[in-house]
């Protein structure tokens, strides 16, 4: 369970988040979307522990989120941050030392379904499989939430196929909670339960997107335009 | 591979359509086991929560029934599955004589351009 109450966030004079509340329930996939620069990122660093609120309160799993909440949430972020002399089989080991919950088994078997050969050196990967290798990273992990931030951008449709397929398959989905921000919706509307709409660091609403299917009769992205236009 | 499906309907009433085909066309037996919802999810590329309530709407429906602990299966319950094969029949021939309506044929044009199709698709 995450739960934000009464968020605001402020850099300096730049007011990031404005009063966000909200509660995301365990199990599901939720999409976190607006246009660039609505505060996706800063939602998913404050669920991290990585930056704390200005006012009002986050909770992760019935605590206040801090640093120490790492063991328990991975947050993928968006850019990469890979050793390039690595190859892909240090950087799985260097993980299994920083996290205790990294599953090294899980990890090849995500290797696999990935296609990725383990004694390539990380500067060799191309663009679509340094995006594999943080999936795997990412899900080779137990911890009850998981944070993906753009997952999906700069990746061809080919990589964005693999990366669905590898979160349907490697997520438990039991213990698991997702939150990923994208401003790709079309790519991952299929695997979503639910949408959490910011824009300019305010919070538009929660939906249950086969709701909005349902009753607007709209695809998500149509929906969307209509919802950010008025 | 992922499915393709119209992304302004829900996608659980998508896959409930194509599974009821499965079954009109016999494809899915009566009383043969249809894939776990993981497995399902993985097919479609779907959230599981989504094949989940395909299944409960399914059940809800009685075209197939939940067995505890060993899966969900199509029934076989031949009265059942006849009237699913007549709701969907009645289902498509109310869009056909609604497009027609819409174009302002009569009953009696509806019926001989159907059974006129019919006899030239047959001679074919």
């Amino acid at each position: 369970m995450i739960e934000f109450h009464k968020v605001n966030k402020k850099y300096g004079f730049n007011h990031v988040l404005k009063d966000i509340s909200f509660t995301i329930h365990p199990g599901k996939i939720i999409g976190l979307v607006g246009p660039n620069g609505s505060g996706k990122s800063t939602i998913l660093k404050l669920i991290s522990g990585l930056t704390y609120p200005s006012s009002g309160d986050v909770n992760v799993l019935g605590e206040l989120a801090n640093r120490r909440i790492a063991s328990k949430v991975i947050y993928l972020t968006e850019a990469d941050s890979f050793y390039p002399s690595f190859t892909v089989k240090d950087m799985l080991n260097f993980y299994e030392s920083q996290f205790a919950d990294f599953d090294q088994e899980k990890a090849i078997e995500l290797l696999h379904f990935m296609k990725l050969n383990d004694s390539m050196k990380i500067r060799s990967l191309s663009k679509g499989n340094r995006g594999r290798l943080k999936l795997v990273l990412a899900l080779a992990r137990k911890a009850p939430i998981l944070l993906l931030d753009e997952p999906f951008s700069g990746l061809d449709p080919m990589v964005r196929d693999s990366l669905v397929q590898g979160l349907l398959s490697f997520i438990d989905f039991e213990k698991q909670t997702v939150l990923m921000a994208t401003h790709e919706i079309e790519e991952v509307e299929p695997v979503l339960d639910e949408l959490i709409m910011i824009e300019n660091g305010s919070y538009l609403g929660q939906y249950h997107v086969e709701t909005i299917r349902e009753e607007k009769g709209l695809s998500i992205k149509e929906w969307m335009k209509e919802k950010y236009k008025g | 591979m992922a499915e393709e499906f119209h992304s302004s309907q829900p996608i659980y009433l998508q896959i409930m359509e194509r599974v009821c085909q499965q079954i009109v066309r016999k494809e899915l037996a009566p009383g043969a086991k249809l894939p776990s919802v993981r497995e399902m999810a993985l097919t479609f590329g779907v959230n599981p929560n989504t094949i989940q309530r395909t299944y409960q709407e399914l059940e809800r429906m009685e075209v197939v029934l939940v067995k505890r602990g060993q899966g969900t299966f199509v029934t076989e319950d031949t009265a059942k599955l006849m009237n699913l094969k007549r709701d969907m029949q009645r289902q498509i021939i109310q869009s056909y004589v609604n497009h027609l309506r819409e174009l302002g044929f009569s009953n009696e044009e509806m019926k001989q351009g159907l059974s006129q199709f019919l006899k030239e698709d047959h001679d074919d």
